[in-house]
């Protein structure tokens, strides 16, 4: 008996139930050979590109920021390499163990790197801008789903020191204030950008190619001396202590070059760590705010009067009864003087020789200097928010505006435009652009503003005020001849002049052939004593003799300086 | 001498055409593995041992025998289900492990061979006068565990044990009509269940309609799967050469999603290849069940052989994205050690039947 004819096979599969089965089957693996032909054969192009959308990427490589070093290649900021912590919150299914580990590594919060790791984002940032070591330690938990990216920290190694000449850069590496944005374009460098390969985590797994090399930013190597901004710096800090005292600034120049070899502001503030930072620290002081100059004008007012041929070095003004009356204003000379010659008006400061001597000349001329001197007009050094300051149309000038702005009244600058106007004297009458990075050769001539004559005449003048008998002995450097003129000025708030003052000191040295100008301001001294000779004069004197050492200027006066205790002191007007 | 014997006593059960395309099967999922995760690769040949060591002692059990166990196979699988729910292991949201102190089981497994054995040992009492009341038994002991399994929720576990037993019931002679019936009545049900559907089921579908409605969330696994088998070709990438695989872009690709790892690297050749294995597979199964004695074993054998069908169509479906994605894996190929021993098992029962053939009891 054949098997298929066995009794016991009554119930079986009737047949077209099999074909049935049978069929299906055939359809349901047809579907699939459809379904994968569909894919694998028509759509083959265009899902391979999406698949390679999914793991190739270009990305970009970024550039090192150009360092900024001072006049002897000394680094004074640099971009150090630093890493990013992220996350793929989906990957990071951390344990609480391993949660409180990382943050204490990171000293962060538990909660708040839980809340983080717990966001629905594909990516987020645990923590920016950590040192190489500790971002080394991180990756050594090997934690799944965190991750590091490498960026630039900009660095300051002098610290506040050099705060506001360089400014500082934003998280995305642009220069926000400073050489830092003035100089921008050169030290930014151009990002290059290479094709990779990547992994759903974002992993680099292979490096194909690269489309284009980063451009590393250019080096600027600044006009700036450190020794010399050291210098300044602590000296001006001591000055403001002793005279308890808002703020202050220091402008050091290179009368042969016109480099800045010095720029400081107090208030200051750390680059590095700016976290806690108020308005105050920040204001670029000695480009950004303006001051009542007070009697440091009034060499520029001489230097015209000698100029246009009225006046000579020994012409006598009356100066009694120390008082001259202008319209319906008065101008007050503290002391009386009685005849002064014209060497002597500077010498005592006195305000009522100067405004006699402005007020022969016609206003016209007067604008003419002070616009020649720079006055009125931002110098562009590139820095933001530079000032010209306020020195109105000569048109519209009284009489008494004419007489006050002689000595510095009515008239506003900043401290760094009367530090290059004092170049006039300290060259012979003509004035050079300056510059914040190093100078390789002296500019030939500037532009002309008083004739050679003239500023030695002046240079004389302002030598008399730091000897006896003068406004500023204590602005003397021992082995140097110094020249230079106090300047004591009243504050103006709410349109009248308050019961505070702006002590400031401007002057140059050796005089023989000046090398350095130097200007120091010292803003609201309390401390009881407020005039420019006690209170920027010292300080003038210590940078000054300091720089000059720093330099290697040839001394060109005997060593001992000429006492100034023997004679009383000399207060200038105010 | 001994060995020979030894040798010829451990083969003689042995189904030398099913154990070739299993065999087949398994050095495919090898080579697959060793692309996708070589380092799971020890774990796996463990799992294969132990798989073929319970399809050996499937393998020696005679029908008669296991005709006796399907009731009491099937009664302990649904007091292990009711286990479950009462007090189940949850993990990623469903509780479908029952903590035995010494191991975890998952109940749920045994009844992918215990719903066959039950309805084909039912079938088999009532051969002969077999009447309509019988399909409602029927039905009702499908049922039961299709819905303990649903509710852990398993739906592609659920999916493959109504289907093991629909396939009995199916053979054992389901009428047109009541098919038809049933098929209506479902479809009428279908929005009805909709509303009992899981959040997440119900995305899936909505998913499978349309991928690009939430690319990066519910629709990843579909857009991801097709993209690496789109961009696998005719030929294939090579093994290996998978970028898709290699940078991990296709989820669960050592498990569910193995397939379009095999896709992407061996392209439609390597896919037809499959079918073709797999048609092999389902042919043998088939001509088994045509060649069973009994009642029982025919429409064990051939429901054992449709489920076999199931797994593979069900994910080649749901990678390749035209089912929605349940959790179903790659019959023989996907890694892991609980499907490869029911699934060999499965080849054990078969070969059982086979052996037996000739053995008429009365």
């Amino acid at each position: 008996m054949k098997f298929s004819q066995s009794p016991i096979l009554s119930q079986a599969v009737p047949a077209w139930r099999s074909r049935l089965v049978l069929l299906v089957l055939l359809a349901a693996f047809m579907i699939l050979v459809g379904r994968s032909l569909y894919l694998q054969g028509f759509r083959n192009d265009f899902l391979k590109g999406k698949g390679e959308a999914r793991y190739e990427r270009v990305l970009e490589v970024s550039a090192t920021r150009g360092r900024i070093a001072d006049r002897h290649g000394d680094v004074l900021a640099i971009s150090t390499p630093v890493k990013s912590i992220w996350a793929i919150p989906e990957d990071a299914r951390l344990q609480p163990a391993q949660i409180r580990e990382l943050a204490q590594l990171l000293e962060m919060n538990v909660a708040e790197l839980s809340r983080k790791l717990a966001s629905d984002k594909d990516f987020v940032f645990i923590k920016r801008q950590i040192p190489p070591d500790l971002a080394e330690r991180v990756a050594a938990l090997k934690l799944p789903g965190i991750h590091q990216q490498l960026e630039y920290r900009r660095y300051y190694p002098a610290g506040d020191l050099t705060a506001h000449i360089l400014g500082f850069t934003g998280v995305e590496d642009a220069g926000q204030e400073g050489v830092e944005l003035a100089f921008n374009d050169r030290l930014a460098g151009k990002p290059g950008s290479r094709r990779v390969i990547r992994d759903r985590r974002g992993n680099v797994v292979e490096d194909v190619e690269s489309i284009r090399e980063p451009q590393d930013g250019q080096d600027i190597t600044l006009a700036l001396d450190d020794k010399i901004q050291y210098l300044a710096y602590s000296m001006l800090k001591q000055a403001i202590e002793r005279h308890r005292a808002k703020a202050g600034g220091v402008v050091v120049l290179d009368a042969k070059t016109g480099e800045v070899l010095a720029l400081v502001n107090l208030p200051t503030y750390n680059p590095n760590n700016r976290e806690r930072l108020i308005g105050a620290q920040l204001r670029n002081r000695a480009l950004t705010d303006t001051f009542e100059p007070g009697s440091t004008m009034k060499p520029f007012t001489i230097a015209l009067g000698l100029e246009q041929g009225k006046y000579r070095y020994d012409t006598p003004i009356q100066t009694a009864p120390g008082r001259l009356t202008v319209g319906n204003a008065t101008i007050h000379d503290a002391h009386v003087h009685g005849v002064l010659t014209v060497a002597q008006v500077i010498q005592k400061s006195s305000n009522v020789g100067s405004a006699k001597i402005a007020l022969s000349m016609p206003a016209e001329s007067m604008w003419d200097t002070f616009d020649n001197l720079g006055f009125g007009t931002p110098l562009r050094l590139g820095f933001p928010g530079e000032v010209g300051g306020r020195l109105r149309p000569w048109k519209k000038w009284q009489p008494i505006e004419q007489a006050t702005m002689a000595y510095g009244h009515g008239i506003s600058v900043t401290l760094i435009q009367l530090a290059r106007a004092y170049m006039v004297f300290a060259r012979d009458g003509d004035l050079i652009p300056l510059s914040l990075t190093k100078v390789d050769a002296p500019p030939v001539g500037g532009k002309s503003v008083f004739s050679a004559q003239t500023a030695r005449e002046v240079r004389a003048m302002l030598e008399l005020v730091v000897l006896p008998g003068g406004t500023a002995p204590k602005a003397q450097v021992a082995g140097y001849r110094v020249a230079g003129k106090t300047g004591t000025a009243h504050k103006i708030e709410g349109g009248g002049y308050a019961n505070k003052y702006v002590a400031s000191f401007v002057g140059f040295a050796p005089v023989s052939d000046p090398r350095l100008v130097i200007a120091v301001m010292v803003d609201e001294p309390s401390a009881g004593i407020y005039y420019g000779g006690d209170v920027a004069a010292p300080a003038f004197s210590q940078v000054m003799a300091g720089a000059l050492r720093t330099l290697g200027v040839p001394q060109d006066a005997p060593l001992q300086p000429i006492s100034a205790t023997a004679t009383p002191d000399v207060k200038e007007e105010m | 001498m001994m060995m020979r014997r030894l040798w010829f006593r451990l083969a003689d059960p042995i189904d030398t055409p099913l154990m070739g395309i299993a065999a087949l099967l398994v050095l495919i999922a090898m080579l697959l593995l060793g692309s996708a995760s070589p380092e799971r690769l020890p774990t796996q040949c463990g799992n294969v041992l132990v798989a073929l060591i319970a399809m050996r002692i499937a393998a020696e059990v005679p029908p008669q025998r296991l005709m006796y166990l399907a009731g009491p196979i099937y009664a302990l699988g649904i007091l292990l289900l009711i286990a479950v729910a009462l007090a189940g292991d949850v993990s990623k949201g469903a509780r479908r492990w029952l903590d035995l102190g010494v191991m975890r089981i998952q109940p749920s497994e045994l009844m992918k061979v215990a719903m066959p054995l039950m309805l084909a040992w039912y079938f088999q009492k009532r051969e002969n006068a077999i009447r309509f009341a019988d399909y409602g038994v029927a039905a009702a002991l499908l049922l039961l565990p299709v819905v303990l399994i649903a509710k852990q929720p398993d739906l592609g576990t659920a999916i493959l044990v109504l289907a093991a037993g629909f396939y009995v019931i199916f053979f054992a002679g389901l009428s047109w009509k009541l098919m038809l019936g049933l098929l209506i009545a479902a479809a009428a049900a279908a929005p009805f269940a909709w509303g009992h559907l899981h959040d997440y089921q119900r995305a899936r579908i909505i998913t499978l309609l349309n991928p690009e409605s939430d690319p990066l969330g519910k629709g990843f696994h579909i857009i991801q799967s097709t993209i690496a088998i789109g961009s696998g070709g005719i030929f294939g990438k090579g093994w290996g050469q998978g970028t898709q695989a290699q940078l991990e872009f296709i989820p669960e690709r050592h498990t569910d999603f193995i397939f379009a790892v095999m896709s992407e690297e061996f392209g439609l050749f390597g896919n037809l290849l499959l079918l073709v294995v797999y048609s092999m597979l389902i042919a043998r199964g088939l001509m088994i069940a045509a060649n069973a004695p009994t009642l029982f074993t025919r429409l064990l054998a051939g429901a054992v052989t449709l489920i076999f069908f199931t797994y593979a169509f069900v994910n080649m479906g749901m990678v390749s994205g035209i089912l929605p994605v349940v959790g179903v894996p790659l019959p023989f190929i996907s890694y892991g050690g609980t499907a490869l021993v029911t699934l060999f098992c499965g080849i054990g029962i078969l070969m059982s039947i086979h052996k037996n053939r000739m053995l008429v009891q009365k």
